[in-house]
C-alpha cells in the first residue's frame, strides 16, 4: 500500500503517466494496432480486386496495358527511397543527430512530394483518354477498345491508388508536423516517439503501394 | 487496514477533494473534456437519447402491425421505419453503448489508472461519434433510407433513399468505435496498476478487452465495405451491382465478415457486465475465472470464421455452408462455458434480489434462450425454414435486447451510484425490471412460433391468422416500452432527489469501488496497489467448511 506521487515530472510526460518508457510503450502499441486496421482496410480493396481479377481475367490483362509501367515504375522508386531517408530520419532522432533529422525529413517529404506529382500526370492521362471509373468510363469515344467490362479495372484501380494517395497526402502533413517540431528541437534521444510512429505510418504507406503496383501494373 | 482478505488496497484519504463532477465548471469543460468519467456520462447520455428514437421506432411499427393491413403507414414508411429502428439500435446504441459509457467510465478506475491511455484519442473518438449520428439524423430528415440496416446490393444501389448519407454516418462511426477499441486495449496493457496482473483483471475488464479486439479488426473492412458501397452507388463502379457486372454476394461476405464479429462486438460487453453483477451480488468467488476470461477471447476469435452462416440461401457452396454450420456450433462452445460459469458461481453464493441482481438473472434466462435458439438458425437445414422469418427476429432480439441491453440497464444500477453519487429507489426499480421482464418475453417470444408458422420478417401486412399473435407482442412492446421510460423517470429522478451514496455500497473489491462516488478527477489519491483477485470477497470462508468459496 503505497501512494507515490512522482515528484520531478519530465517535459514531454502527460500526467496520465507514471514514466516516459510507459508513455511510449503505449504511443508504440497503439500505433502498431492502428497499422493493423490500415491493412485490414486495404486488405478489403485487394479481396475486391481478386475476385474480380478472377471473373475477368482477360478484361484485366487488357486494361491494366494502358496503365503506365514507367510511371509505375519511378514511384515504387521514390517511395522505397522515402522509406529509407524516413529510416535514416528516425535513427538520426535516436542518436540526437538534429542536422540530420531536420534534413532527412525535407527529403522524406520532398520524395512524397514527387510521388505525387507523378500520380497527377497519370490521373490526368486517364482523365483525358476516358478512362474513368463506372458509369464515368468513355474510352471509346477517344478511339480506346477494350474487351469486356474496363469500367470495373479503372474503378478499382481508382479506389485502390486513391485510397492510397489519400494516405501519402495525410503521410505529407504528419511529416511536416513532425519537421516544425524538430525544428524547434523538440526531439533528442530522450524523446522520440512521434518521428518513430509517423516513421512506421510511412513505412506501411510504402508497402502498400509495394503490393499496388504488381496487381494493378504488372498483370500477366 | 490489515484485514488479509481486503482484495486491493488505496489509500483512505477523506473525501474532500471535489468529484469529478465539480472539478471543472461550464459547458466548455464538458465538450473538450479528457477526463473518461465524463466522456462515459457524455456516451450514456447520448445513447440514451438515440435509444428513445429507436425505440419510438419499433413502437410505432408494431403499432401498424395491430392490425393485417396497412392502416397508418404506406410500405416505404414501414421499411423505413424498420430501417431507422435497426441502423440506430446497432450503429448508434448497441455498439458504443457499454463501451463508451460503462467501458470509458469504469476501465481507468478498474486499472487503477488516471485515465485511458490517449485522453486526446478519447475525445475524439466521442465527436467522432456525433459526426456520424449527425450523418444518421440528416439521413432521416432527407428522405429516409429503406434497405434496412444490412445495406444489400443491388437494392442498396438503386433505391431512390438517402443511402450515401447513411453509408457515410456508419462509415464515420465505425472510426470511432475503431478509436475506442485501439484506446482500450492499449489501455489494458500498458495502464494498469502495479501488481494488477492479468489473471487479477476484473472480468469486465476481459470481456471489454476482447470486445476491443474485435472492434480493431472487424470494424476496417467494415469501413472499406460501406466506402465501395457508397462509390458503388456514385459512380456505379461494377464491383456489388450485377448489371454493372458485380457480384452482390460478394457484398453479403464483406458486410457479414464485419457484422458477424459485430454481434459479438455488441453481446462480450453484455458478458462482461453480467459476470461483475453475478459475482458480487451473489457474495462468493465467481466460478471458473480464467475460462470465463479466455472465452471471451476464444469468442472474440472464433466469431470471425463463422460469417457464412447469414449466407445459407445465398447459393455459396454447399461445403461452405457445412463449414460455416460447423464452426458456428463451434463458437456457442465458449458461450456455453460462460452461462454454465454464472450458474455456478449463484449455486449456493448468498444472492441479493437487489436491482442488478434481478437484470442478471433476467440476462441468464434470456441471453440462453437467445443464444439456444441461435443453434437453430446455425443448423442448415432448419435455417432454410426459419431464414428471414420473425423467428430470426425473435433470435437476435432476445440476444441483442435481452443480453446486451439487459446488462446495461443491470451495469447502469450496479454503477449508478459510483458514477452519480446517489441511490435510485430500490422499489421504483423492481416495478420497472417486472414491466422490462414481462413486455420484452411478451413481445418477442411468440415470435418464435410466428416465424416458425411462416410470418416473414420486414412485412407491412400479413395473413390474417397471424393477428392474435401480433396483437400479443405489440402490447408487449408498449409494456417494455412503458418499462424502460419507467426506468428513465426514476433514475434522473433520483439525481436531484435521491440520498446520497456511500462509496462502496455493494462491498465490491474492484478498484472502482475503493475510491468515493463519485470519483476525484484523477480517480485515486495516489497509486493504488493490487494484491488480490477481484471477487475475493471478504465474508467467503477459506476454511471450506461451509461451502462458500
Ligand atoms: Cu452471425
Amino acid at each position: 500500500m503505497s501512494a507515490i506521487a512522482t515528484a520531478e515530472h519530465p517535459e514531454h510526460l502527460a500526467h496520465h503517466f507514471d514514466t516516459l518508457e510507459q508513455q511510449a510503450a503505449a504511443a508504440k502499441l497503439g500505433m502498431w494496432l492502428f497499422l493493423a486496421t490500415e491493412i485490414l482496410m486495404f486488405s478489403g480493396l485487394f479481396l475486391g480486386y481478386f475476385i474480380i481479377r478472377m471473373f475477368y481475367p482477360e478484361m484485366v490483362l487488357e486494361a491494366h496495358e494502358y496503365l503506365s509501367k514507367t510511371a509505375g515504375g519511378v514511384n515504387t522508386v521514390v517511395l522505397i527511397t522515402s522509406s529509407f531517408t524516413m529510416a535514416l530520419a528516425v535513427r538520426a532522432a535516436q542518436v540526437g543527430d538534429q542536422k540530420n533529422l531536420i534534413r532527412n525529413l525535407i527529403f522524406t517529404i520532398g520524395f512524397a512530394g514527387v510521388f505525387m506529382v507523378v500520380k497527377y500526370f497519370e490521373y490526368s492521362a486517364k482523365f483525358e483518354h476516358g478512362m474513368l471509373p463506372g458509369k464515368f468510363y468513355h474510352a471509346w469515344d477517344h478511339g480506346y477498345y477494350i474487351e469486356g467490362l474496363p469500367h470495373i479495372f479503372f474503378g478499382l484501380y481508382f479506389c485502390m491508388t486513391g485510397l492510397h494517395g489519400i494516405h501519402v497526402l495525410v503521410g505529407i502533413g504528419v511529416l511536416t508536423w513532425i519537421l516544425l517540431r524538430a525544428k524547434k528541437g523538440e526531439f533528442g534521444p530522450s524523446y522520440y516517439t512521434p518521428v518513430e510512429n509517423v516513421g512506421l505510418y510511412w513505412h506501411l504507406v510504402d508497402l502498400v503501394w509495394i503490393f499496388l503496383f504488381p496487381l494493378l501494373y504488372l498483370v500477366r | 487496514m490489515s484485514d488479509k482478505s481486503k482484495g486491493s488496497v488505496a489509500p483512505d484519504v477523506p473525501a474532500t477533494e471535489p468529484s469529478f463532477w465539480e472539478a471543472d465548471k461550464g459547458l466548455a469543460s464538458w465538450l473538450f473534456t479528457l477526463d473518461h468519467k465524463r466522456l462515459g456520462v457524455m456516451y450514456l447520455v447520448s445513447t440514451m437519447i438515440f435509444l428513445f428514437v429507436g425505440g419510438a421506432a419499433a413502437l410505432l411499427l408494431r403499432t401498424e402491425l395491430l392490425t393485417p393491413e396497412g392502416d397508418i403507414f404506406s410500405a416505404t414508411v414501414y421499411n423505413k421505419l424498420f430501417t431507422v429502428h435497426g441502423a440506430v439500435m446497432v450503429f448508434l446504441v448497441i455498439i458504443p453503448s457499454v463501451p463508451g459509457a460503462l467501458g470509458n467510465f469504469l476501465l481507468p478506475l478498474m486499472l487503477g489508472a488516471k485515465d485511458v491511455a490517449f485522453p486526446r484519442l478519447n475525445l475524439l473518438s466521442f465527436w467522432v461519434y456525433t459526426l456520424g449520428a449527425m450523418f444518421f439524423l440528416y439521413t432521416l430528415f432527407a428522405g429516409g433510407l429503406d434497405t434496412g440496416w444490412t445495406f444489400y446490393t443491388p437494392y442498396s444501389s438503386t433505391t431512390g433513399t438517402s443511402v450515401v448519407s447513411a453509408t457515410l454516418g456508419a462509415f464515420i462511426l465505425g472510426f470511432s468505435s475503431i478509436l475506442t477499441g485501439l484506446n482500450f486495449i492499449v489501455t489494458v496493457h500498458k495502464m494498469r496498476a502495479p501488481g494488477l496482473t492479468w489473471n487479477r483483471l476484473p472480468l469486465f475488464v476481459w470481456g471489454i478487452y476482447a470486445t476491443a479486439v474485435i472492434q480493431i479488426l472487424a470494424t476496417p473492412v467494415l469501413a472499406i465495405t460501406l466506402l465501395l458501397i457508397t462509390i458503388e452507388r456514385t459512380l456505379n463502379i461494377g464491383i456489388f451491382d450485377p448489371a454493372m457486372g458485380g457480384d452482390p454476394v460478394l457484398f453479403q461476405h464483406f458486410f457479414w465478415f464485419y457484422s458477424h464479429p459485430a454481434v459479438y462486438i455488441m453481446i462480450l460487453p453484455g458478458f462482461a457486465i453480467e459476470s461483475e453483477l453475478i459475482a458480487v451480488h451473489s457474495r462468493k468467488h465467481i466460478f471458473g475465472y480464467k475460462a470465463i476470461a479466455l472465452s471471451s477471447v476464444a469468442i472474440a476469435i472464433i466469431s470471425f470464421l463463422v460469417w457464412g452462416h447469414h449466407m445459407f440461401v445465398s447459393g455459396q457452396s454447399e461445403l461452405a455452408g457445412v463449414i460455416f454450420s460447423f464452426l458456428t456450433f463451434a463458437v456457442a462452445v465458449p458461450t456455453a462455458i460462460k452461462v454454465f460459469s454464472w450458474v455456478a458461481t449463484l449455486y449456493k453464493g448468498s444472492i441479493e434480489f437487489n436491482t442488478p441482481m434481478l437484470y442478471g438473472l433476467m440476462f441468464i434466462f434470456t441471453f440462453s434462450i437467445g443464444g439456444l435458439t441461435g443453434l437453430f438458425l446455425g443448423s442448415l437445414a432448419t435455417d432454410v425454414h426459419l431464414h428471414d422469418t420473425y423467428f430470426v427476429v425473435a433470435h437476435f432480439h432476445y440476444v441483442m435486447m435481452g443480453g446486451t441491453i439487459i446488462a446495461f440497464i443491470g451495469g447502469i444500477h450496479h454503477w449508478w451510484s459510483k458514477m452519480f453519487g446517489v441511490n435510485y429507489s430500490e422499489k421504483a426499480a423492481k416495478i420497472g425490471a417486472l414491466l422490462v421482464f414481462i413486455g420484452f418475453n411478451m413481445t418477442f417470444f411468440n415470435q418464435f412460433i410466428l416465424g416458425q408458422q411462416g410470418m416473414p420478417r420486414r412485412y407491412y401486412t400479413y395473413l390474417p391468422q397471424f393477428q392474435q399473435q401480433h396483437v400479443l407482442s405489440t402490447i408487449g412492446a408498449y409494456i417494455l416500452g412503458a418499462g424502460l421510460l419507467w426506468t428513465a423517470i426514476y433514475l434522473i429522478h433520483s439525481l436531484r432527489r435521491g440520498e446520497k451514496a456511500t462509496s462502496n455500497p455493494w462491498h465490491g473489491v474492484s478498484l472502482e469501488w475503493h475510491t468515493q462516488s463519485p470519483p476525484i478527477q484523477h480517480n485515486f489519491h495516489g497509486t493504488p496497489v493490487v494484491t488480490s483477485d477481484p471477487y475475493d470477497f471478504p465474508e467467503i470462508d477459506r476454511t471450506g467448511e461451509t461451502d462458500r468459496h
